[in-house]
């Protein structure tokens, strides 16, 4: 029983990190329709930036708001300088794009600070959380960041104006211009808070994983697993789908026999996919009914 | 209206391509075909091997253009039918002692089966949920190849040697020749029946599913049949480009056929132009060239010079190849009128 209730701690814990994730690529998605192929990769980046301004002698929690920012405004410069151009291209395009974009950060990346692992500090310590011995600090604070971060997104949606047009630019577009609402800008609004979402989802799992080019390969791929089982229209879907698919990756690993580090995520894709056959537009998502 | 209209009807996953504009003119398609069967006799044998493998690669591009650009259905899970292909023949030759050619129509049979039955769940799935179930098809093939249990037929790990065939009948050429011409026979081949497909009864299934669904139903098109049979017969082809593969390369092992492999094959299709047969070639030299050509420029910066590359190419043209051929063909025709 213990092992089991240490499992799913520590499943919540990876959970969290796959949420922040799961939460950057649905920013996305309601923006422009696309899944961000390039999100983990601009996220290792700004993990990159944060680490060097720490080189450098900056706090950690100064760095933490730099790193912030500069995700926030390169995210938005990514769009308007190599998305907007692309906007009436093929959706297929679109998809090549991001893989292009992958391809050059992660090769930037590994030039300007090659390709060995290094240390990533944390802010919350690795004590064990109130003397558990379940979980540490520093996950106690990862999930407690996810939960501020969608709690924050959901005032900003629900109760800025800023936010309400943002939902109507990316529910019905045209109508949103007609009433005023500069569309091309909350596109390039939507880019920069999933690129500082993403920036904290790399400071927060750097830790863990360690700080490397090829460090959010395997986290994106969980994210975008999660933001599908959640819902892709729906950010609570997708930290939920977040959690969800973080406790099962553990819980397989544990109790499945054969399955090692290799299959787990096979195995966690093969859920995902089975419950995606059951409800097509995910466990939250919205049916979009289309006219003939 | 119209702008209302605009936001509800929402755009087709693929852009719609005349069935009639899939393929090249008759002239066209002889020049290449004749370059195609001279060159190898100028060349040194790596360059063979090269064009062997642009060969291959432009088979798998064309299956998944006719998955893609054909029924409408998005795949980034074509390395794992490839995977088969290349596992079926191997196994066949190595354990079997089957001749090479005859595990061709082997593989493409085990790849349709395998491709129609992973079409039944997929029915359910469409557009980026399509995409991650095929993703997913795509990851855990090198982790099923590499079982335990399997391990006897398969090599594990380390994988499996293939011998390369020698030219019959004392044909005086070398095994990299003769196996690219044998390629070469194959590949015009299955395009020729590409091109029927998409000329038939099916195709015109194929296309009004990608243009749309419900429509397409509402005239009596079987939609859930055609769906799959489009997922087997890109995975009969992609299996039999695979088998060629392992047969030029001379190995199979898990690590060849990963996601890498199936992104490439996107790429191709997308430089190549969606739903243009002829310019799966093209794409396919796209991914074989092109990050040589990447690395050559900077060693330490090939991927972001790659991705530069890409970039330029799909700002340029976004249809791809494809763009360039009705450009080609516009400029062609004023000359004339001139």
């Amino acid at each position: 029983m213990e092992l089991f209730t240490n499992q799913v701690l520590a499943g919540i814990a990876t959970g969290a990190i796959y949420a922040c994730m799961a939460l950057a690529v649905v920013m996305i998605y309601q923006a422009i329709d696309h899944l961000n192929f390039a999100q983990g990769e601009m996220a290792m980046f700004s993990t990159f930036i944060s680490w060097q301004l720490m080189q450098w002698g900056v706090p950690y929690w100064g760095a933490f708001l730099i790193t912030l920012i500069f995700s926030f405004i390169g995210g938005i410069a990514i769009e308007r300088i190599l998305f907007k151009p692309l906007a009436k291209a093929p959706v297929l395009t679109n998809v090549a794009g991001f893989i292009a974009l992958f391809a050059i950060i992660n090769s930037s990346a590994g030039l300007i600070w090659d390709f060995t692992i290094k240390q990533y500090p944390t802010p919350f310590g690795s004590a064990p959380f109130l003397g558990s011995q379940l979980i540490s600090t520093h996950q106690a604070g990862m999930i407690g960041v996810t939960v501020l971060l969608l709690l924050g997104l959901y005032f900003f949606f629900q109760y800025t104006r800023i936010g309400l047009a943002m939902r109507a630019a990316a529910s019905v577009p045209e109508s949103a211009r007609l009433v005023g609402i500069n569309t091309s800008w909350m596109i390039a609004l939507g880019w920069g808070m999933a690129s500082a979402i993403g920036s904290i989802a790399g400071m927060l799992i750097a830790p863990v994983v360690f700080l490397e080019p090829n460090m959010m390969g395997g986290v994106l791929i969980y994210g975008f697993a999660a933001a599908v089982l959640g819902g892709l229209t729906s950010p609570f879907g997708a930290v939920v789908g977040g959690f969800l698919v973080g406790v099962f990756e553990n819980l397989a690993g544990t109790y499945i026999p054969g399955v090692g580090n290799e299959l787990k995520l096979p195995i966690a894709l093969a859920l995902i996919i089975s419950v995606l056959v059951v409800k097509p537009a995910g466990l939250f998502g919205r049916h979009i009914v289309k006219r003939v | 209206m119209s702008a209302v209209e605009d936001v509800v009807t929402e755009a087709p996953a693929v852009e719609a391509v005349p069935k009639r504009a899939m393929t090249l003119g008759t002239g066209t398609s002889l020049v290449v075909l004749a370059a195609l069967l001279i060159a190898p006799v100028f060349v040194k044998n790596f360059i063979i091997f090269q064009m062997t493998m642009l060969l291959i690669y432009g088979l798998a591009v064309l299956a998944l253009n006719i998955l893609t650009g054909g029924s409408g259905q998005f795949s980034l899970g074509q390395s794992a039918f490839y995977a088969v292909g290349a596992y079926t023949t191997a196994v066949l030759m190595e354990h079997f002692n089957v001749n090479y050619a005859l595990t061709l129509p082997i593989a493409g049979v085990v790849c349709f089966a395998f491709g129609f039955l992973f079409g039944q769940p997929a029915l359910r799935l469409s557009g980026v949920y399509l995409a991650l179930a095929t993703f997913a098809l795509a990851t855990a093939m090198p982790q099923l190849l590499k079982l335990n249990f399997l391990e006897h037929w398969t090599g594990g790990v380390q994988g499996l040697v293939v011998t390369k065939p020698d030219a019959p009948f004392g044909l005086p050429m070398s095994q990299d020749m003769w196996l690219y011409y044998f390629t070469l026979v194959v590949t015009i081949a299955i395009y020729i029946f590409a091109v029927n497909l998409l000329r038939s009864r099916s195709g015109r299934a194929f296309m009004a599913i990608r243009d749309n669904e419900i429509a397409a139903s509402a005239m009596g098109v079987d939609v859930a049949l055609y769906k799959t049979l489009a997922f087997g017969v890109s995975a009969a082809i992609t299996g039999i480009a695979g088998s060629l593969g392992a047969i030029a390369v001379q190995f199979v092992a898990p690590d060849s056929y990963t996601i890498t492999l199936a992104i490439s094959l996107f790429l191709g299709m997308v430089v190549g132009g969606v739903g243009w047969l002829p310019g799966s070639i093209v794409g396919a030299a796209f991914i074989i060239f092109v990050p040589n050509i990447a690395e050559g420029i900077s060693k330490g910066l090939s991927g972001a010079v790659f991705g530069v590359l890409l970039f330029l190419v799909i700002y340029l043209v976004p249809h791809g190849a494809r763009q360039v051929a009705i450009l080609g063909q516009q400029l062609a025709g004023k000359l004339r009128k001139n």
